[in-house]
């Protein structure tokens, strides 16, 4: 059985079809990589897969579980599937340690010291143990991406869901947060992430994903996809002719 | 014909000051706890609680406090409930306030980004839970300045009870004139009071409006 799967899944928003019947299976311990352009709807399909968007029709299950639009079930969803955001979202209010410390002490009613415990583990992990004590405005947009990474993975996640946590760095902040997720996938968390950069799709990722108007148009190992595109549009995506 | 000295007006009016000011905190703080619940009700997942809310708000806010005072002290009389001006003038001052107060509120919750309600879900926290740690922490800070703005709205609001009979300074006022035929220097005082409550007030709105926005520092 699949880790998590995704099944005729559809989408609107009011009467455009942003998903058109979406099927996707991901194994335990695969990276995989959704390429697209704008608007093809990769960004929507993450956000159905943790339950941020409701689903039109189809279904996913995650671990055997069934995505269902009521708080418990979304919850138990939610535990088993991290995310990390395009804009980082740190809780501003709190410190570094305090927003990987909050969820596992109020939804996993964690001790303290075990959740400081934890917290630390995995702000050393993204290379940040340091900072425990800073406010997220007294990092730079690459360490607000690892500390959000970190307070993902403190709620030991079975797979991660990351839509373009490059895209709002700075160039030269790229590969430090690359590196964090290079090593993630060496360690065989599964990934699921909505990507630009090509580069890193071709070297870590499993499996390439690409969508174009609300369908997988093409799926493949990177190798495959990116030498061999056999598509027009997944031709003139990746420039080549 | 008795003569009255300025000290005796000043301190008739200053014992009904007292009233002015509890009234004002009663409305204040009745109408924050009220304000609270239109607040979660406003942002409830239930459409019906929603609607609640809102009409309460606009039915509130777009009827004169006056016909709210009246309503609260002559409407019930009319089933036989014996209304005291205090009470009306408490519960018509609770209620109105409560609308205006979730309002400013629900303008706040509102400014919070709306990633930091994803990220919280993302993190499997609850509606309640993403409220409490998350989104309210940060929305109290900008909800500082304009709560306090209001405070002042409602120390005049406390004016019109009393029309309905309660004696507070407003009503103190008018019955001291009565007594010295003095009008100019009775409400002349009257009004350095409402403004010796009020200007601290506002003022300390303005301060913590500057205060809390420096550099727009979330710390």
């Amino acid at each position: 059985m699949s880790l998590i799967e995704i099944t005729d899944v559809r989408k609107s928003f009011g009467s455009n079809e942003v998903l058109k019947g979406i099927n996707l299976d991901v194994e335990p311990g695969e990276v995989i990589a959704i390429i697209g352009k704008s608007g093809s709807g990769k960004s929507t399909l993450l956000r159905c897969i943790n339950g941020l968007e409701t689903i039109s029709d189809g279904s996913i299950a995650v671990a055997g579980a069934q995505l269902l639009d009521d708080e418990a079930h979304l919850k138990a969803l939610r535990l088993k599937v991290g995310m990390i955001f395009q804009q980082f979202n740190l809780f501003p209010h709190l410190t570094v340690g305090g927003n990987v410390m909050l969820s596992q002490l109020v939804v996993r009613k964690t001790p303290k010291p075990e959740a400081e415990a934890m917290a630390r583990k995995m702000l050393e992990r993204v290379g940040l143990d340091h900072k425990f004590h800073a406010y997220p405005d007294e990092l730079s947009g690459g360490q607000q991406q690892r500390v959000a990474i970190a307070r993902a993975l403190a709620m030991q996640p079975i797979a991660l869901l990351c839509d373009e946590i490059t895209s709002a760095l700075d160039p030269e902040l790229v590969a430090e947060v690359l590196a964090v997720v290079r090593e993630l996938a060496a360690e065989g968390m599964t990934l699921l992430m909505v990507t630009h950069e090509m580069k890193f799709a071709r070297d870590v990722c499993s499996r390439v994903v690409f969508m174009h108007q609300g369908r997988v148009h093409e799926i493949g190992p990177p190798d495959e996809v990116f030498a061999n595109p056999q598509t027009p549009e997944l031709k003139q995506f990746l420039g080549v002719h | 014909m008795i003569e009255f000295t300025i000290w005796d007006i000043l301190r008739n009016l200053l014992l009904a000051t007292r009233w002015t000011i509890v009234l004002s905190l009663v409305s204040f703080i009745g109408g924050g706890l009220v304000g609270l619940a239109l607040l979660f009700s406003r942002l409830s997942r239930r459409k019906w609680m929603r609607a609640l809310a809102k009409y309460y708000i606009e039915l509130f806010q777009g009827t004169p406090l006056l016909m709210q005072l009246f309503i609260a002290f002559f409407g019930l009389g009319l089933f036989g409930i014996d209304v005291p001006a205090w009470l009306a003038a408490g519960l018509a001052l609770i209620l109105w306030s409560a609308a205006f107060l979730g309002e400013i509120w629900r303008g706040c919750v509102e400014a919070i980004a709306k990633g930091q309600w994803e990220a919280s879900a993302s993190l499997g926290m609850g509606r309640l839970q993403q409220m409490r740690y998350v989104i309210l922490p940060q929305a109290m800070r900008i909800a500082v300045p304009p709560t306090v703005g209001f405070s002042v709205q409602v120390i005049k609001g406390t004016a019109l009870t009393s029309i309905i009979g309660f004696v507070e300074l407003s009503k103190a006022g008018t019955v001291v004139t009565n007594a010295t035929f003095q009008p100019f220097t009775v409400y002349g005082l009257v009004a350095l009071i409402y403004f010796a409550l009020c200007w601290p007030l506002s003022k300390s709105s303005q301060i913590l409006e500057r205060k809390l926005n420096v550099a727009h520092r979330n710390h």
